[in-house]
């Protein structure tokens, strides 16, 4: 891959990390919340259910674990494995989709 | 007499430690030891240094293993009881016994666009560059790397990533990308970019923490990551 494009990567990192940094910090204190209060799974489900904000929140946070994981696993793979052509980077980009695809997977059902 | 107890590598990538006893003296550095063992037992033994008080850095050995300008390591300070290990930098060939071959650390500095190109002809008058300018400030934090190559051995992304450029080219980089008479600042950031440049960079600071110069090549890499994100930013890269 070109200078360009690694550092597009690269930016494409720090700013998904950037983002993660918010919305781990958000998904802590949600767990602390709800443990704290002693809600049960249907008390949790009543206040995700038709919740927009949430749906909004938790597909952002999907989005950017997707971003951010596939590009730090390629490095390791990189590193570690010596995997460095062009597979690697159509592995990591099905990585990428998978990430989303079950993470938003997961937002939906707690949606409906 | 005290004796120390010197296990010296002795070969070239393959090959062994060999031990020697060395009379322990006053003020001994381990270069000291090293010219000993030469001098007085085996004359065999090769390695590498030229003004012995820190000024070339030719003489950078793995010592303990930690990377060090053995003229400028008092024994009392590595010795582990009266026993010294001693062996060739790593992350570079051997050549034979201490010494290696620093061919591709340099060729790296190349790769780098270690290189100052002029802006300037010799018919324009001398630039004046304000020494407490940011430029001449960030270029002035790395400017004193003597290419002794203590980073680059102790760096473990080199020893994962044979490509990468390693922490003495990118800061060599990084203090030309600083100077303002330089006018080849885009190829430049664009050599030190990617997989082979800074953005492989862990930031595990070992090249920072070794240098003998006190340098924060660390600091330089960040530096060129900011300049290369900028770069591209603005389609420059």
């Amino acid at each position: 891959m070109g200078a360009k494009s690694e550092t597009w990567l690269w930016i494409a990192q720090r700013a998904s990390a950037a983002l993660l940094a918010l919305c781990v910090l958000v998904h802590l204190l949600t767990i602390i919340y709800a443990v704290r209060h002693g809600l049960s799974g249907a008390a949790i489900l009543e206040r995700t259910r038709g919740n927009a904000a949430g749906l909004a929140f938790y597909s952002l946070y999907v989005l950017a674990i997707a971003v951010h994981a596939p590009i730090g696993l390629r490095t390791l793979c990189q590193e570690w494995l010596g995997w460095r052509n062009a597979s690697l980077n159509w592995f990591m980009a099905a990585v990428a989709v998978a990430l989303f695809a079950f993470g938003l997977r997961a937002a939906w059902a707690v949606f409906v | 007499m005290d004796m120390l107890q010197v296990s010296v590598w002795r070969g070239a990538a393959s090959g062994g430690y060999r031990t020697y006893e060395v009379p322990r003296q006053e003020s001994q550095s381990v270069l000291d030891v090293v010219t000993y063992i030469q001098r007085s037992i085996d004359p065999t033994l090769a390695y590498r240094f030229a003004c012995r008080v820190g000024m070339c850095g030719a003489c950078a050995m793995t010592v303990n293993g930690v990377a060090r300008w053995t003229c400028r390591t008092h024994v009392t300070k590595v010795a582990k009881g009266n026993a010294i290990q001693i062996a060739p930098l790593a992350n570079l060939p051997v050549v034979k016994d201490l010494v290696t071959d620093m061919r591709e650390f340099f060729d790296k500095w190349a790769r780098a666009r270690g290189q100052f190109v002029p802006s300037a002809t010799r018919k324009d008058d001398f630039a004046r560059v304000a020494s407490d300018s940011p430029g001449r400030v960030a270029a002035n934090a790395g400017i004193e790397c003597i290419g002794c190559g203590v980073c680059y051995a102790s760096c473990d992304v080199v020893s994962w990533n044979s490509g990468y450029l390693g922490p003495a080219a990118l800061n060599r980089a990084w203090t030309l990308v600083n100077d303002v008479r330089d006018r080849a600042r885009r190829e430049r950031l664009a050599a030190v970019a990617g997989d082979a440049g800074c953005h492989a960079c862990h930031t595990h600071l070992d090249c920072s923490e070794r240098c003998p110069k006190s340098i924060a090549p660390t600091a330089a890499i960040a530096g060129l990551k900011r300049a290369v994100a900028l770069a591209a930013w603005k389609g420059e890269l």
